[in-house]
Order: structure tokens, then C-alpha cells, then sequence
């Protein structure tokens, strides 16, 4: 059902034009190419479910629509910048705010119905990220057309390692990104309410916090972030729908090994999987990314279902 | 002003459940609706012998309804949401092929064992994540068909993404529409058996209070495994069914339909009922035939149809034709 | 009544994250008599029952039930020894009418080892067997009360059932975690008597309360926690005239 994706070029099941770059240069650096790759994969990972993360971690809602909301973004900015012509910063501003206002509708009219029914949000949310990818698939999203043109076209060589300035931009605002979340939620005053909803609902709620508002502007926020992961990725690869099943699942995994709601914990996560990713592809094959994505599910949930750092177990046990 | 008022039905507020049957018409009260289901499905495949198409659609339809009630069970008996009833299927048919083709064992053997194998397999693989709860368990057993999938393809094993083609066809077509119409109906009247004997209570109580059973002596992991057991022997069956209905075994078995329409299904038909899972099958699934052309856009007919009854009528049809069936209303003066 | 020994506790430590909800707490239970265990909020009086009924493992510590060990056994093979218990927050089996509540106990392989209860012999009819429990315990039979669901009783009622829960085990050990507290007076004296039948019936009851008042009137011994610290042990008057019992409790409860 979803395509196989390279490591580095997300939403592309061709890997656009430069696929599996981490054979191109074997001899030279295999360590720094190692290094290098495996840092972009594991920040793209961490991008990839930051998203997932943040509305998890706010509302306890498993948003599985998260993929599906990652390609429809793409699909906005390419309409806007094919279709509309519009110029590419605009549709991007666009592209992220059209995507987070999507995601406050699905919870203002859906989901806020059924909240706290745990199986029914997981359904739910499942059952709108499919709909809205088959009916990317089904409306013409089909083949190789769809690609976003790279903020930062050519490359460069670092320690004898070729890397495209897009891959080097990712890097640098992934980690600008988690800087300024990490500052927006322990200096802002929002970024505190915020943590302090995500800590303990019924209390924030017995100090007036509106927990349907903050649900909305989780669900906004946590939107527009798969958008400006997409904007950040596609450009490396096309725009096709597999992707959007993909993405989920890379986003679960990552956010499973780090413990579910942990933000620390989804960024150490996503380098655990990024490396074995790398290694995989390294020493095996491009085939088995994704069964080290599932495996990582399986086992994390199988050892320790809490994640590396979860507190839901200790919870449970006081009975 | 005038209000709408709901009356139970004679014989349904005289027992609460516990039928005590008086006359002729009270009989037939009770087993109208039962006898309607059973004979309708058993001259199904006479009356679709006009339409040869449609009466292979009878035999998929029965093997989604299949595994709807394997879902319904799981689900809402249990209390554990099992998101990958492709899976059962998947282990199902391929053990069926690989019995079949490699072994050549005859279709009325590999069939059951199948089933019985598959259902062990299942439970062993299920067993390590059956501690976990609620979303842990359903992201859990959504990867376990895609993990799957996977292998299959990167270790080009078990024919890889080719599948196993080659598997014996059943003899004619009556085998072929019987042998799966008369064990949807035993799955579905026996399981609403089992759910109220004392063991089908026990499994009841781990899905209120897994706590309580637990305190009460009862290892709720062995519970849950016989579960798991009963739900991945009947999803098994479904496909081994299905691998001699197509005679070829691939990674397609393990696919999102049979996730994803089951599920749609008991949502729709009213979970909890087991009867609603069937008849949530008998209405997505000819509806789906009769869209095959706009292909995927059926999913997104089923997703959006799901989400709608999620939100606006959780309850599902079935629940609601009981309540009509039982009650009867009409409007009096305020 | 015999004197013997049935349950005893060895240095029970056990902490949450930071908290240290139990701190070396030793006690023993002599069989058949009713040990009330009180303290304020949060001293650990559930964390304990935890402890010893396997639904938390100590950190530190040991359990013994009839000088056999049974520290960290999961909790159906505790109660497969007839170690039972109720739960503060009651939570029965919702989607169940009352008297099938007990079919899940009844069912449990020490209820069908024993057998033998009243009319139901040992394949008998659980049903019968429930609904004679639930008479025992004050569900009127032909009332409609043991006919509806569970969700629909009133807490009483559920606290009740609860207790029935515990007795269809035919335990040797039970557990009340709270079970007066929440009730009116009325009901609360409706409760009493079942506690001193089954204590004539020979069962070693383990009481943990906040009604110091109702508690002392049927404990036989009563133990003091505050801070997961034991901080005393003896006869029902001696417990409340001790100085640290008194602080513990000064503002918090009326005594």
C-alpha cells in the first residue's frame, strides 16, 4: 500500500534524482558519510513527528491523520505555486496555515465529539487520514509530476561528502526548531500553559484553561508543523500519497521509542531509528527501513510500553 | 405541546431479556428476525445464480463478515482492538496455500488446519503485547500485517511479492458458497452463545475491569490468549477461504480492506452486537462492488461513512432496529 | 479463635519517582481476627494493599501468608491462595447485571476447586450460587436489584458487591480498602453485621478505613501509618490515645 521511501528523500517512492546518495561515495569518509547522513535522517525523523508528538502530548489525541495532513500541505503549495502561480514563500506561508486550519476543523467538528473515547479518536482520526489520501490518490495525486523545487538548489562538498544544500538547510532548521520550541515552552508563558495542560489535563482545567481550545490550537499547531516538516522534506523527492501512510508510521515509531507525549523523548527516539535506518541500508537493504521502523514499534511495546521516556507506567501501577 | 413516547413491546417488558414464550405470535416475534438472516443467507446463492458476479461477491462479503465478528468479539467482548484483522487473514491464507501447494494437502484439510495452526501462530506472536492496553494495543497489531508485508518483500520469501499461485479451487460452486455461508452462521450464533456462557462473562468482566478479574483469581493473559485464539481461528478461516476462492496466496491478504472494512462495518452495523458486524458487511461490501470503478475513491466513502456514524450515531444501525423492533412509539398530550 | 499467625509483613518499602510511599513497614495478622489499618491521606495505606496483593511489587521487603512467601506474585496467583481484596475506587463489571458480576469469581479456579457452595454443587448452576451470595450479603432476591446492571446500582449497593466479589472466592484474607467511607449511616450499620458474620465465619479481615469511629468498633487490633512510616500498633483504644496517632490526625479527620 505505501511506497518504499529512501532515507533521505521523503515522499518519493523513485527517490527523485539522487537516490541513496550513501553508496555514491563509498571509499571516501565512510565515517563522516555515516555521520552526516545519519544526522540528517534522524532530523528528519524528528521533524517528521514533531507534529504527531505536540497533539499527543498536549490533548492525548493520537492524531493517525498526521500523514495524511503532511502530503495534503505538499499538495496545497504545489497547487498554489503551479496552478496559481502564487511566489514560493507565499505558498508556503500559505501551504502551513491552510494545513493547521484543516487540522483545528477535523477536531472543531469531529473529534471534539468523541473525546476521551480513546479507540473511537484513534479510529476516527485513522479512518480521515485515509480518506483524505485515497482521495488525494483517487482526485489524480498518481506518478512522478508533483515535485516542489528546492529552496537551495546545488551541493557541496563536505570532508569529501556530497550533500545538497537542502539536505544541510534541514539539518540547520530542524535543529533551529527544537531550539526555539524548547525556549517557547519553558520561557513563554503560552509554552508553559501549554506543558502545564500536557502534565495534567483536569488540573489545568480547574484553573479555567479551556481544554477544547487548547486541543484546537494542539491540533492547529501540531498541523502545521507536518506542513513545515513536508515543506522542508518534499523537495528531495515527489509528492505521492504513499508517503502519507509512511510518515505516520515513522512518526509512531519514533514517538513509541521515545515514550508517547514525550518531547525529549520523540527527539532521542528519532535518532535511534535514523541511525539503524542508515545501518540497514548500509549493510542490507533500502528494503528493510521500514521493517526497522515496525520492529522498533514492536519491541519498544513489547519491553518497555512507556518508551525510554514515558511516565504511563509508574501511573498505572498506583492502581 | 405533544411528546413522543417509547413503549416496550408486550413480551419484551414482561421478561427483560428472559424470554418466557406464551403463544404462537410471540414465537414468531422472537424468531422472525433469526430465521430471516439464516434462510436469506442459505437461497443467497440461489436467488444470485441470475448473476454469477454477484454471487462471488457473496462469498467475500461473508469472508469480510467473517472478520468483522472476529473484530466485534475482540473488540468489544474483550476489550481489546485489534486494528490489523488483515493480519489473521493474511497467516490464514498463506498457511492454507503453503499446506496446499507445497504439501498437497487437499482443500477440506488445509482449510481447518489452517485455521487451527493460524490461530495458534497468531496467539503465540500475539502473546508478548497482550499486557499492553487501549492505543498501545491497536498501533501494535495495526504494524504486526505491515511488518509482515515487509519481510515478505525484503527477504523474497514465500513467493515473495509474487505470492503463491497454484492453489487448488474448490469442486464446484456450491462447496464453494456452502462451505463459507453455513460457518459465518455458526461463528455468528455461536459466539453470541459463548459470550454469555460463564467463561464469555469472564472475558467480559477483563474488558469492564481487568483489575477485578485479576483480584478474582483469574490470569487475565490466559484469557485474553484464548481470546485471541477464538478471533485469529475465525479471521484464519477467512482466509484460507479466500486463498482457494482466488487459488493464489499473496501479500494482498494481509491488506487494509481487511482492516479497514471490518472495522467499518461493526461501527456502522452497531458494535457490540455481533449481528450488526454481519449486516454492516451486507451493506458496505455489495456497496463497494457496486463502486468498483471509482476505485480508490471507495475508501474514502467507507472512511467518511465510518467517521460519520463514529460521531453522530455510535450506537449503529442494528442497535437502533432493535430498539424499534422492541419499542414502538407514539405521540401523546403534554 | 485460633491465634496463629496467617499473614506477616517484613520491611515493605516501596516509593514512587521521588515519594516514598511505604517505608520498612513490618505487621502481623493473626487469623481470624479483623486488623484495621488507618492513617491520613497519602500515607500509604493502598500502596500497602498493593504490596501484598501483587498489584505494585515493593522495592524492598518480603510477604509471607502461612509462612510461605509470596512477595511479588502476580496478582491471580495471590488470590488463588485466598488472599482477596476490594478496591477503593469501585468499578464493577459495568455492562453486567449484578449477580453475574459474581459468574467471573465464581468461575475462577480456586472458587471451582473449593465448590461446594449452598445449592450449587460443583458444576451447579452459578447463577443460582450468585444470587444466593448476593441474598447473603443484602440484595433482596425478589427485588429487582440483583437483576440490574451493575453501572445502575447505587454506591451501597456497589460497595456491596464488591464485597460479595471478595466472599465468592471463599478467601481466607480479605481485604477492604475503604469500604465505609462514602456511605450514609444507615448503611454503614447495614455493613457492620456482614463484617462480624464473616469474621464468625472464620476469615481474617484486613480494614483499611478513614471511619476511625466505625472501624473501632469492630477491629480487633489496629495499626497507624503517616508517611508510609508505621507509627503505631495495638488494641483499637490504646492506638487513639497515642501522642503521634493524635498529631497525625489533628485537623485532618474528627476523631
Amino acid at each position: 500500500m505505501e511506497g518504499r521511501v529512501p532515507a533521505c528523500g521523503w515522499g518519493s517512492a523513485a527517490g527523485g534524482g539522487d537516490a541513496s546518495p550513501i553508496r555514491s561515495n563509498r571509499r571516501a569518509g565512510v565515517i563522516v558519510e555515516f555521520l552526516l547522513y545519519g544526522i540528517i535522517n534522524s532530523i528528519t525523523l524528528s521533524l517528521l513527528s514533531l507534529g504527531f508528538t505536540l497533539v499527543y502530548s498536549i490533548s492525548r489525541l493520537p492524531n493517525f491523520a498526521h500523514g495524511a495532513l503532511y502530503i495534503t500541505s505538499g499538495y496545497i503549495v504545489w497547487l498554489l505555486l503551479n496552478r496559481l502561480g502564487l511566489p514560493y514563500p507565499i505558498a508556503v506561508v500559505i501551504g502551513i496555515l491552510a494545513t493547521g486550519f484543516i487540522g483545528a476543523l477535523i477536531y472543531r467538528f469531529i473529534l471534539i465529539r468523541i473525546r476521551g473515547m480513546e479507540i473511537s479518536e484513534i479510529i476516527a482520526t485513522y479512518a480521515i487520514g485515509l480518506a483524505i489520501i485515497e482521495g488525494l490518490r483517487w482526485g489524480g495525486l498518481r506518478g512522478m509530476t508533483f515535485t516542489l523545487p528546492p529552496f537551495f538548489p546545488g551541493s557541496v562538498i563536505l570532508a569529501g561528502v556530497s550533500v545538497d544544500y537542502q539536505r544541510l538547510s534541514i539539518v540547520a532548521i530542524g535543529a533551529l526548531t527544537f531550539l526555539g520550541l524548547y525556549l517557547f515552552t519553558h520561557f513563554n508563558k503560552l509554552g508553559l500553559a501549554l506543558r502545564g495542560i500536557a502534565q495534567d489535563e483536569r488540573a489545568a482545567m480547574m484553573l479555567g484553561i479551556d481544554s477544547d481550545m487548547t486541543a484546537v490550537v494542539s491540533l492547529a499547531i501540531g498541523s502545521g508543523l507536518a506542513a513545515f516538516a513536508a515543506i522542508l522534506l518534499l523537495p528531495l523527492g515527489n509528492i505521492v500519497v504513499e508517503a502519507g501512510y509512511s510518515v505516520l508510521i515513522y512518526a509512531i515509531a519514533v514517538c513509541i521509542i521515545g515514550g508517547l507525549g514525550s518531547w525529549g523523548g520523540a527527539i532521542v527516539g528519532a535518532f535511534i531509528i535514523g541511525f539503524a535506518q542508515i545501518l540497514t541500508e548500509a549493510f542490507l537493504s533500502s528494503h528493510f527501513q521500514m521493517v526497522v521502523a515496525l520492529l522498533a514499534i514492536i519491541v519498544t511495546l513489547l519491553l518497555k510500553p512507556s518508551g525510554l521516556f514515558g511516565k504511563q507506567k509508574e501511573l498505572e501501577e498506583r492502581v | 405541546m405533544r411528546r413522543k413516547e417509547r413503549i416496550d413491546r408486550g413480551i419484551k417488558v414482561r421478561t427483560e431479556g428472559i424470554y418466557a414464550i406464551s403463544s404462537m405470535r410471540e414465537i414468531l416475534y422472537l424468531l422472525g428476525p433469526r430465521l430471516l438472516l439464516i434462510v436469506g443467507l442459505i437461497l443467497l446463492p440461489f436467488i444470485l445464480q441470475l448473476a454469477p458476479y454477484w454471487a462471488r461477491v457473496v462469498n467475500i462479503m461473508c469472508v469480510y463478515a467473517l472478520v468483522a465478528l472476529s473484530f466485534d468479539f475482540l473488540a468489544n467482548y474483550v476489550g481489546l482492538v485489534c486494528l490489523g484483522g488483515g493480519f489473521f487473514v493474511g497467516v490464514g491464507g498463506y498457511l492454507s496455500a503453503i499446506f496446499n501447494t507445497y504439501l498437497g494437502i487437499p482443500f477440506y484439510l488445509s482449510i481447518p488446519l489452517a485455521t487451527v495452526f493460524g490461530a495458534f501462530l497468531c496467539t503465540l506472536l500475539f502473546l508478548p503485547c497482550l499486557p499492553l492496553r487501549g492505543v498501545y494495543f491497536a498501533i501494535v497489531t495495526l504494524m504486526y500485517p505491515l511488518l509482515l508485508t515487509r519481510i515478505i518483500e525484503a527477504f523474497d520469501i514465500l513467493g515473495g511479492t509474487n505470492g503463491i499461485s497454484g492453489v487448488d479451487s474448490f469442486p464446484n460452486q456450491y462447496v464453494e458458497h456452502y462451505a463459507i455461508i453455513v460457518v459465518l452462521l455458526l461463528v455468528l450464533f455461536g459466539l453470541r452463545r459463548f459470550v454469555n456462557q460463564d467463561i464469555g462473562l469472564v472475558l467480559r468482566g477483563v474488558k469492564d475491569n481487568d483489575q477485578s478479574v485479576r483480584a478474582s483469581g483469574i490470569n487475565v493473559t490466559h484469557m485474553k490468549a484464548l481470546a485471541v485464539f477464538i478471533s485469529a481461528g475465525i479471521g484464519c478461516f477467512g482466509g484460507a477461504y479466500l486463498v482457494h476462492l482466488y487459488m493464489w496466496a499473496g501479500i494482498s491478504l494481509f491488506a487494509l480492506d481487511f482492516s479497514i472494512i471490518p472495522i467499518a462495518a461493526v461501527v456502522i452495523g452497531g458494535g457490540g452486537t455481533l449481528v450488526g458486524a454481519v449486516v454492516g458487511t451486507f451493506i458496505l461490501v455489495p456497496l463497494s462492488e457496486a463502486l468498483r470503478n471509482l476505485g480508490t475513491f471507495r475508501i474514502v466513502i467507507y472512511c467518511v461513512a465510518l467517521t460519520a456514524f463514529i460521531v453522530l450515531k455510535s450506537e449503529g444501525i442494528m442497535v437502533y432496529l432493535q430498539r424499534k423492533y422492541h419499542q414502538f412509539e407514539r405521540w401523546v398530550k403534554v | 479463635m485460633s491465634s496463629e499467625t496467617i499473614l506477616s509483613m517484613r520491611g515493605i518499602s516501596k516509593h514512587f519517582g521521588g515519594v516514598q510511599a511505604l517505608s520498612d513497614v513490618s505487621f502481623d495478622v493473626k487469623e481470624g481476627e479483623i486488623y484495621g489499618i488507618i492513617g491520613p491521606n497519602g500515607s500509604g495505606k493502598t500502596t500497602l494493599i498493593n504490596c501484598i496483593t501483587g498489584f505494585a511489587k515493593p522495592d524492598k521487603g518480603q510477604v509471607f501468608f502461612r509462612q510461605k512467601e509470596i512477595t511479588g506474585w502476580p496478582p491471580h496467583k495471590i488470590a488463588h491462595v485466598g488472599i482477596t481484596r476490594t478496591f477503593q475506587i469501585m468499578r464493577p463489571y459495568y455492562s453486567l447485571p449484578a449477580f453475574k458480576n459474581l459468574i467471573i469469581p465464581l468461575w475462577s479456579p480456586r472458587a471451582r476447586k473449593l465448590g461446594g457452595w449452598r445449592g450449587g454443587g460443583k458444576h451447579g448452576d452459578r447463577d443460582t450460587v450468585a444470587v444466593d451470595i448476593l441474598e447473603e450479603i443484602g440484595f433482596e432476591r425478589d427485588s429487582r436489584v440483583p437483576y440490574k446492571l451493575a453501572s445502575t446500582l447505587p454506591t451501597g449497593y456497589q460497595k456491596r458487591l464488591e464485597l460479595a466479589r471478595c466472599i465468592s472466592m471463599r478467601p481466607e484474607i480479605i481485604f477492604c480498602d475503604e469500604v465505609f467511607s462514602g456511605l450514609s449511616m444507615s448503611e454503614i450499620a447495614g455493613m457492620t453485621p456482614l463484617i462480624e458474620k464473616l469474621k464468625m465465619e472464620g476469615v481474617t479481615l484486613i480494614m483499611v478505613e478513614h471511619r476511625l469511629r466505625e472501624l473501632f468498633r469492630v477491629a480487633d487490633r489496629v495499626m497507624a501509618l503517616q508517611f508510609g512510616e508505621k507509627i503505631a500498633e495495638g488494641l483499637s483504644g490504646d492506638v487513639i490515645e497515642n501522642k503521634q496517632v493524635k498529631e497525625a490526625y489533628l485537623g485532618s479527620e474528627e476523631v
